[in-house]
């Protein structure tokens, strides 16, 4: 089982990102379960979302303690909450950023994978130039960093499921895929 | 067709399949999601139902309660303070014989206000004559609606499918969606042998005085009892046409189990991971899922716990000044029995209350460790 944490604020689509995963992981065949911390979301709040990714069906129902990674939506979040709260050794922390992995300060035995999301989104016209959404842009650099699902199966997924401009989404998330910067 | 749905949906589109007629609403969290779909299915023309909007969930009811009397097909959905507000209805829907089904997300009751998780909303109409069924998974649910209007339409009694808020009611998961012909097969059209029709007019629930009223309780009971080999039957049949089924009970390990475990809800598949990885240690460690809990599914449950050792309830739940309401009636059930095994019960995930399989692995501890039965063991409570 791998279980994924994201971080971003309310209106940047976290939630819907985790449920995008899910369901591109189930056109691979496999397993999926997301989820929203349970609670009352409240836009530009700091919001968490989760994600469970198996091979056979997830009958866990708790919360998410120790993820193998890390998908943070807002850098500002970084000095606001602990971000690696639990992350397994190893695990990758993706983060929306137009610095190079080298260049992020995070302490601790985790590869760091960067992508400007937020210039990705505004390029494709995704939520307004104050307020990207930059969910399905993270997806794709997630993807390429953990590969643990298949390129075709999010574009697929994140057309199907984007609340609007579905290609535009789909596009932000390949582009993401080529651009994101690895450690 | 597998699609990642939330809980709430599950719930819509169970209805969605079982060509409901009446959808009567009343917009509460989580009832927005659950009703706002069904809602949207109507206006584009996916679903042909009436959907009506009323004033509360006592009217919801009230609604449901005259759809089902002239004969249609009726569903609505509710939580916590809402359910408790249909009280009234829902033992109108059950002395009127009216075979409505009832979505509720178990949600704490308040004061103080919670959103979260917690089972003594639906446990609190336990005496009205209800059916209730407990799920696990969003799949379980989808499938459960259309198992209850097929049970509810053959006996005339209402059912209430419940599932934990959060855990699964805004929790996605793959669900099949079956195909429509399929679920039509499964499922007859709602033909009730008395129904409020102009051109033959008769009553429902009028005054009854004590002549009959006596007997016609005894029909419900009647009803009730004959619920059990109904489900049991209404899921042989679906397991044929769906390939995956539900009992009253699941066991799980419990063949040779030293210790059993008994949950509901969402606590199961958490349960059971805890199982196997204690089973991994060589602990002979088995969980009963009770499913149905209206009626009482009691022979299963003496069956199941006959030979254990001991047995450890888990309740999300609490009948102040007594126990853990499914630990009372696991308790009760096995008291005529001969094989009567000591039972130690736990409360555990309140108001939504985290609970894990550490959660659950230290209920097996202190349930091994401890050679009285204890009645009511707060897990994880906070000092202070």
């Amino acid at each position: 089982m791998i279980e994924v944490r994201l971080h971003g604020r309310g209106g940047q689509g976290s939630v819907v990102a985790s449920k995008m995963l899910a369901s591109a992981i189930l056109k691979d065949g496999k397993w999926a379960q997301a989820f929203p911390e349970f609670g009352v979301e409240r836009r530009g709040q700091p919001v968490t979302a989760f994600l469970r990714i198996d091979t056979k069906p997830i009958g866990a129902h708790y919360r998410i303690y120790k993820p193998d990674h890390i998908i943070i939506l807002d850098p500002t979040l970084l000095g606001q909450i602990n971000v690696t709260e639990g992350l397994k050794d190893g695990g990758w922390i993706i983060i929306n950023s137009s610095k190079s992995p080298d260049k992020i300060d995070i302490k601790g035995n985790f590869k760091i994978a960067t992508v400007d999301a937020t210039e990705i989104a505004i390029k494709h016209r995704l939520g307004s130039k104050a307020a990207p959404i930059v969910n399905t842009a993270i997806i794709g650099a997630f993807i390429k960093a953990t590969q643990t699902v298949g390129l075709n199966s999010i574009l697929q997924a994140i057309k199907e499921e984007s609340p609007a401009k579905p290609e535009e989404n789909a596009m932000a998330a390949k582009e993401a895929y080529d651009n994101t910067m690895l450690e | 067709m597998m699609k990642v749905i939330m809980g709430n949906h599950a719930l819509s589109y169970g209805a969605k399949l079982s060509r409901v007629q009446v959808i009567a609403a009343y917009p509460i969290t989580p009832q927005t999601q659950v009703v706002e779909l069904l809602s949207e299915m109507c206006a584009n023309g996916e679903l042909d139902a009436k959907f009506v909007k009323v004033e509360s969930e006592h009217s919801a009811m009230a609604a449901s309660i005259g759809a089902s009397a002239v004969g249609a097909r009726a569903f609505t959905a509710t939580s916590a303070q809402g359910l408790a507000l249909m009280h009234e209805m829902i033992h109108w829907a059950v002395g009127a014989r009216t075979p409505i089904v009832l979505g509720n997300i178990n949600r704490a009751m308040g004061p103080p206000w919670s959103i979260w998780t917690e089972q003594n909303d639906s446990l609190s109409e336990r005496d009205t004559g209800i059916m209730q069924v407990y799920c696990e998974s969003n799949q379980e649910v989808q499938d459960t609606v259309i198992q209850s209007f097929r049970v509810s339409e053959k006996l005339l009694l209402p059912c209430m499918v419940v599932l934990d808020a959060f855990y699964l009611s805004h929790t996605y998961e793959p669900v099949d969606i079956p195909e429509q012909s399929l679920v039509d097969e499964y499922l007859p059209a709602f033909n009730p042998p008395y129904r409020l029709d102009p051109d033959d007019p008769h009553t429902f629930g009028s005054l009854t005085d004590s002549k009959w009223y006596y007997e016609l309780r005894y029909k419900i009971e009647v009803a009730m009892n004959k619920a059990r080999d109904e489900w049991k039957k209404a899921n042989e049949e679906f397991e044929n046409l769906f390939d995956r089924g539900y009992g009253l009970v699941e066991d799980y390990k419990c063949e040779d189990a030293d210790l059993i475990l008994i949950t509901s809800g969402t606590i199961t598949g958490t349960a059971r991971i805890a199982v196997d990885i204690l089973r991994e240690k060589g602990k002979k460690v088995g969980l009963l899922k009770i499913r149905v809990f209206r009626p009482f599914p009691i022979d299963e449950v003496r069956d199941v716990l006959g030979g254990a050792k001991k047995v450890a309830c888990i309740d999300r739940n609490i009948s102040f000044g007594h126990s853990g309401i499914f630990f009372a009636e696991v308790k009760s059930a096995l008291y005529n029995n001969s094989n009567r095994p000591p039972i130690w019960g736990y409360i555990a995930g309140l108001g939504g209350r985290d609970v894990t399989p550490e959660t659950v692995m230290e209920i097996v501890k202190r349930t091994e460790e401890s050679d009285t039965p204890e009645e009511l063991i707060w897990i994880g409570l906070k000092k202070g």
